[in-house]
């Protein structure tokens, strides 16, 4: 398949791997820290550990996985406020699949369908629309999750909902912007020697939005396409970086990102949404990271059409899934891991999500 | 969840179009796009096409590749 085959294949994944090795700046000793990169798509650390990336990579270099999983970081009482909305007799849920096992304090919206609430599973906002097309005397509610790759679909939904006169058609805002985010864990103390940054929420970004992580905190912003291939480029490209001791964007992800990103996406989406202040799970509040829907298409918002009472937060006991995303322990560090925690039996949503740090870890048998 | 799969336009109509990879059709919306054509290649993530995808970035991409394999 075009731009899917040519960047696979063995041969030059280990040439890559090689020149990996001959560009490593050799520093280790002088600083007993090893190279420490930071993969933020969810994406990517599933891909990573699916084509045993991390086996290709020199011993002291590191990639960690940041919070690029957007169900895993939906806190849970965002998800306990959609159990809630599901109740309602009138209200006809939609959500993307990764949400339905999604853990909320007592409850998931999976169990809440095998105890014969209607919730459905949508691929697309489109068929979302549809159904509230089909069904006029039912509130139709999208649980609107995920970065910004996702965010202007779901802004294009709510304008054909109000072009096509569809009142009954609204949207649960759990949407999150990842520059924020990124800003926040850059000023932590993981001391990141660079950013594997999100292809696709860079398609729709821009390569220009890390410039300013570059600068303000000289952490190196690579743009990685999904393929091994496109991995490896980035963090060979990191690597050199770091060797000559230069921070900068670089973005060899060219086929899809340019540094002005998707001017008319972007647009759609500020026409519909404005930031606010939101909560990551295990990151806390950060600074304009979140959306909701501006005033003017109020009357698409869940939140305001779909009054509820939202039951009392629960965290799971044990669990580290908050540390996970902030890249501070690594899965099999948590003391459920494997255990009590896996994706049959799932304690929190990074064991969950098909893209969460903990599934990955546990599918592909990752051990450091 | 950010996953997004490269695939060609085949017709359009109106916001809509159909696009196909290996053989696999379906209906994608196409509001994000500034004049899509039949022919390009785009990026498919939950029905909608998100950017289209620059054959000759790709070229230059797989050249770097070919130069690896030809310096050892």
């Amino acid at each position: 398949m075009k731009f899917i085959d040519e960047f696979r294949g063995g041969k030059i994944a280990r040439l890559l791997a090689d020149a990996i090795r001959e560009a490593m700046p050799g520093r280790e000793s002088a600083t007993g820290r090893p190279l420490t990169f930071m993969e933020v798509c969810g994406t990517h650390t599933m891909n990573i550990a699916r084509f045993g990336i991390r086996e290709l990579l020199p011993e002291n270099l590191r990639l960690i996985s940041g919070p690029g999983c957007p169900v895993c970081v939906t806190p849970h009482r965002w998800i306990d406020h959609a159990i809630a909305i599901a109740r309602r007799p009138e209200v006809l849920v939609c959500a993307f699949g990764d949400m339905m096992r999604i853990p909320g304090s007592t409850s998931s919206l999976e169990r809440e369908r095998a105890r014969g609430v209607d919730i459905r599973i949508a691929a697309s906002t489109i068929e979302v629309l549809s159904l509230a097309k089909e069904n006029p005397g039912r509130q139709v509610v999208f649980l609107g999750v995920g970065f910004e790759t996702t965010i202007p679909t779901v802004a294009v939904s709510i304008l054909e909902a109000r072009s096509q006169g569809l009142p009954n058609y609204s949207v649960l805002c759990g949407h999150k912007l990842m520059p924020p985010a990124l800003e926040a864990l850059s000023k932590g103390d993981l001391r990141l020697d660079g950013y594997l940054c999100p292809g696709h929420v860079s398609a729709i970004l821009g390569s220009g939005v890390y410039e300013s992580i570059v600068r303000k905190h000289g952490i190196g912003c690579v743009i990685a396409g999904f393929e091994p291939l496109d991995i490896l480029q980035a963090i060979l490209m990191l690597v050199r970086q770091a060797a000559e001791g230069c921070p900068r964007v670089e973005n060899p992800y060219s086929r899809a990102v340019t540094r002005e990103g998707n001017v008319k996406a972007l647009g759609i989406l500020s026409q519909v949404f404005e930031a606010k202040d939101d909560e990551w799970r295990g990151m806390g509040m950060i600074p304009a990271s979140g959306l909701k829907i501006r005033t003017e298409f109020a009357g698409h918002d869940a939140a305001l059409r779909v009054p509820v009472e939202i039951e009392p937060t629960r965290e799971p006991a044990g669990c580290l899934c908050g540390s996970v995303l902030r890249g501070a322990v690594k899965p099999p560090e948590c003391g459920l891991f494997g255990s009590a925690c896996t994706p049959d039996n799932p304690v929190g949503a990074c064991m969950v999500s098909a893209e969460g740090t903990c599934a990955a870890y546990f599918r592909y048998g990752v051990r450091h | 969840m950010c996953l997004a799969v490269p695939m060609k336009l085949i017709e359009i109509r109106g916001d809509r179009g159909v696009a196909d990879v290996g053989g696999m059709r379906r209906e994608v919306g196409l509001q994000l796009l500034d004049s899509p054509a039949p022919g390009d290649y785009v990026l498919v993530h939950a029905g909608f096409a998100i950017q289209k995808v620059d054959e000759a970035e790709a070229q230059k991409t797989l050249a770097l590749f070919r130069e690896l394999d030809l310096t050892v």
